[in-house]
């Protein structure tokens, strides 16, 4: 199956992407923020926070002290951006991972780009993760392809019955990188939403502004996109049941955000590696001898 | 209105108090009052916050650090000075080592008095604050002081 980007329906996803990602992963994060607050015996914030939150970023002043920064991140933006586009339009599902690896490479390089020592070993523990769940998400890529004969997600997710059926170990292992893809308690080691901070904000500690405002609109664009790579999981086949799955996995990440603490990056990395040994590469063998 | 006042990120630090206005800060926080219903964070880092909380008096050490917060915060910002200490110095002004409140170092917007400030006191002065910040953006828009 070939790919074609400037087909009708590939266009379609494309345009979605980019005009409603943000809302939605907006919303979503609302959500998150009120059922944190809830399980923590408060209010919590309006459902649009996070979207206020971002829309005042962008009226304060954009202060910076190394002007290469404000590059890294906007290119950072724009790779985030690009890997939804492709997802969403049905492109090659390597291609994607690619473009989300090198999104993130520039967002490591804005944090090296400051001053600051927090932005540095924040940085520092943003390439650890990378490296921690980088091998999980090619082992779903293939055992995706194993399934539906398809490396494009247009492909992949037409399957005529849910991959998850056959790749039930590789889902797991997504949903539990996928903790430290969303920066979630006990996997927030370079950055954190939370008050409970120990490298001031990490990563982000030298952004302000604009700037930020543009890491948090791109943390938005991923957080639909990694919602969609799990749905890719169960396809057409399935989606009433992939859409209710990916409902309740996101509120357990919600429940092991606020019921865990900060791990240290060794045990980060190791579980993580050993998670997509046991739970990815079994999975994949399992298919060969299948 | 902006945005600024539906989302103010906080920096609180205790210069030299007693610890009984920063306990009754961070009480904001807790469920009774719980000040992310209007979008209020704590930030520990200046150059995410919008407000900037000080409690107790200013003393000789301390004074370089302050200086260096409020310069590193981004514009518009308000600063707000919590309890009594950090108004006048309080009980401590006569001392060798206290410069008296924060006043005196930076410009403060809005005061809350009280030994130790109780917590609705406190929400009503950053509440207080927020009008200012609309303020300071509409201005500094019309002035054209930043991007």
């Amino acid at each position: 199956m070939t790919f074609e980007f400037f087909t009708n329906s590939s266009f379609i996803g494309a345009v979605l992407f980019i005009l409603f990602a943000p809302l939605i992963g907006g919303i979503v994060m609302g959500i998150d923020r009120k059922i944190t607050a809830r399980m923590q015996g408060r209010v919590g914030p309006p459902v649009l926070q996070p979207i206020y939150d971002i829309l005042k970023l962008f009226e304060k002043e954009n202060m910076v002290v190394y002007e290469s920064q404000n590059f890294w991140i906007l290119s950072y933006l724009i790779f985030i951006v690009v890997t939804g586009v492709l997802f969403f339009a049905g492109s090659d599902i390597l291609l994607v991972i690619f473009a989300l690896t090198l999104a993130h490479v520039f967002l490591i390089l804005g944090a090296y780009s400051t001053g600051s020592p927090y932005a540095h070993v924040g940085a520092e523990r943003e390439l650890i993760q990378l490296m921690a769940v980088e091998p999980m998400i090619i082992i779903a890529a293939v055992g995706l392809y194993q399934v539906t004969n398809s490396f494009d997600t247009a492909g992949i997710i037409q399957s005529t019955f849910a991959p998850v059926i056959v790749l039930p170990g590789i889902f797991l292992g997504m949903v539990y990188i996928l903790t430290m893809k969303l920066r979630k308690s006990p996997f927030d080691l370079s950055t954190s939403h939370h008050a409970h901070q120990e490298l001031v904000k990490g990563l982000t500690t030298e952004f302000s502004g604009s700037t930020l405002g543009m890491t948090e609109i791109a943390h938005l664009y991923e957080l639909v996109f990694l919602l969609g790579f799990l749905f890719l999981f169960f396809g057409t086949a399935a989606p009433l049941i992939g859409i209710a799955v990916i409902l309740i996995v996101y509120f357990l990440e919600v429940f092991v955000d606020n019921a865990t603490s900060r791990v240290k990056w060794q045990f980060a990395l190791k579980s993580c590696w050993i998670v997509t040994a046991v739970l990815g590469v079994l999975n994949l063998l399992a298919l060969y001898l299948i | 209105m902006s945005y600024l006042t539906k989302s103010p990120w906080i920096i609180h630090y205790d210069a030299s108090s007693c610890n009984g206005c920063d306990i009754e800060v961070l009480a904001c926080l807790t469920p009774l009052y719980d000040v992310e219903r209007f979008g209020i964070i704590n930030t520990g880092n200046p150059k995410h916050a919008d407000i900037f909380v000080v409690t107790g008096s200013v003393n000789e050490q301390n004074k370089e650090v302050i200086k260096n917060i409020y310069n590193q915060m981004p514009k518009p910002n308000v600063v707000v000075g919590v309890g009594i200490c950090a108004c006048s110095g309080g009980v401590f002004r006569e001392c060798y080592n206290v410069s008296g409140g924060v006043g005196e170092l930076i410009p403060v917007d809005v005061y809350v008095p009280g030994c130790a400030a109780r917590p609705e006191q406190i929400i009503d002065g950053i509440v207080k604050a927020l009008g200012i910040l609309d303020k300071k953006y509409k201005d500094s828009k019309k002035g054209g002081d930043f991007k």
